[in-house]
């Protein structure tokens, strides 16, 4: 009887430390504290992607449109899977996408375009990834909502169907 | 004559040398002070993460901009937050991080005082 009990508390606990380990790593491993919701928009100069065109941060984010920037390369495996979901918000009227192609090849990066299509309204270059850093990002993929050259969403990760909708419903 | 254009040359090679290092030095020193924050336990410093190294050249950039070591953590403390500096500054959200050390010194002092005074009643 003893031992009965004893064998069924040791499978008990190992369920439960099985349960909440299997838990954890679904989980993100990135540690976000709260920052302050909204955060003004860094200043950066950069590239145009096809034409090579210097441009500035200021002549990218003008007005009071919504803006969605998303930081994707060709070689990250998530910016495929979000990609769907780019193209949708892409057919929004009200909503500018504006692709920063992440530590990238060009060709690479032009060929993911030609087979995925292109959501971007426009693509700028982060060679180095220092812009991603002033944006304090963590790295591809991640999507900033911008209004009023103020971030008033940022997304660690590919989209899905929920922040889709969620986003459909911030812009409206 | 020679001699001396030579050693001219060479402590001015020297003086190069030894600025480019104290920069160098600096910029370590700084990395070794942030978090990487997408891989766990490691600073900036140790990582080789695409992150990491992102961080490493923004700040020989800023270090180039003419920022000095304080203002580089108070722009990165502003992307990212406090969790980023391994000696987040005191302040309204580290407080009790600070305290905590203090209070507990205080009460372990406080019962270890509280027995060694009861047992010397007891004798």
């Amino acid at each position: 009887m003893k031992t009965k009990i004893f064998s069924l508390f040791l499978i008990f606990t190992f369920s439960i430390i099985f349960f909440v380990f299997y838990k954890g790593l679904q989980n993100t491993n990135i540690y976000t504290p709260e920052t302050k919701s909204e955060i003004k928009i860094p200043n950066f100069e950069t590239k145009e992607f096809f034409s090579k065109d210097k441009i500035n941060s200021d002549q990218i984010f003008i007005g009071s449109d919504y803006y969605l920037l998303n930081i994707w390369a060709s070689w990250c495996v998530p910016c495929k899977e979000e990609h769907k979901y780019l193209m949708d918000l892409s057919k929004k009227e009200n909503i500018k996408i504006i692709g920063q192609n992440y530590k990238d090849n060009f060709d690479n990066a032009k060929n993911f375009l030609i087979n995925l299509d292109n959501p971007y309204d426009l693509i700028f270059f982060d060679n180095d990834g220092t812009i991603a850093i002033e944006w304090g990002a963590y790295g591809v993929p991640e999507t900033f909502l911008i209004k009023n050259n103020l971030i008033i969403k940022k997304i660690i990760g590919p989209l899905n169907e929920k922040l889709l909708s969620e986003i459909k419903e911030l812009t409206q | 004559m020679n001699i001396l254009k030579f050693l001219v040359s060479v402590t001015f090679l020297i003086y190069c040398f030894s600025s480019d290092l104290k920069a160098k030095n600096l910029e370590i020193e700084i990395t070794k002070n942030l978090r990487c924050l997408i891989c766990q336990g490691q600073s900036v410093y140790d990582s080789d993460s695409e992150f990491a190294n992102s961080v490493k050249i923004l700040v020989e950039k800023k270090l180039n901009e003419g920022l000095d070591e304080k203002q580089i953590y108070a722009y990165l403390k502003n992307k990212y937050g406090d969790w980023i500096l391994y000696d987040p500054g005191f302040s309204k959200n580290t407080y009790f991080l600070w305290l905590l050390p203090i209070l507990m010194f205080v009460f372990g002092g406080a019962i270890i005082l509280k027995k060694v005074i009861l047992k010397k009643k007891k004798l």
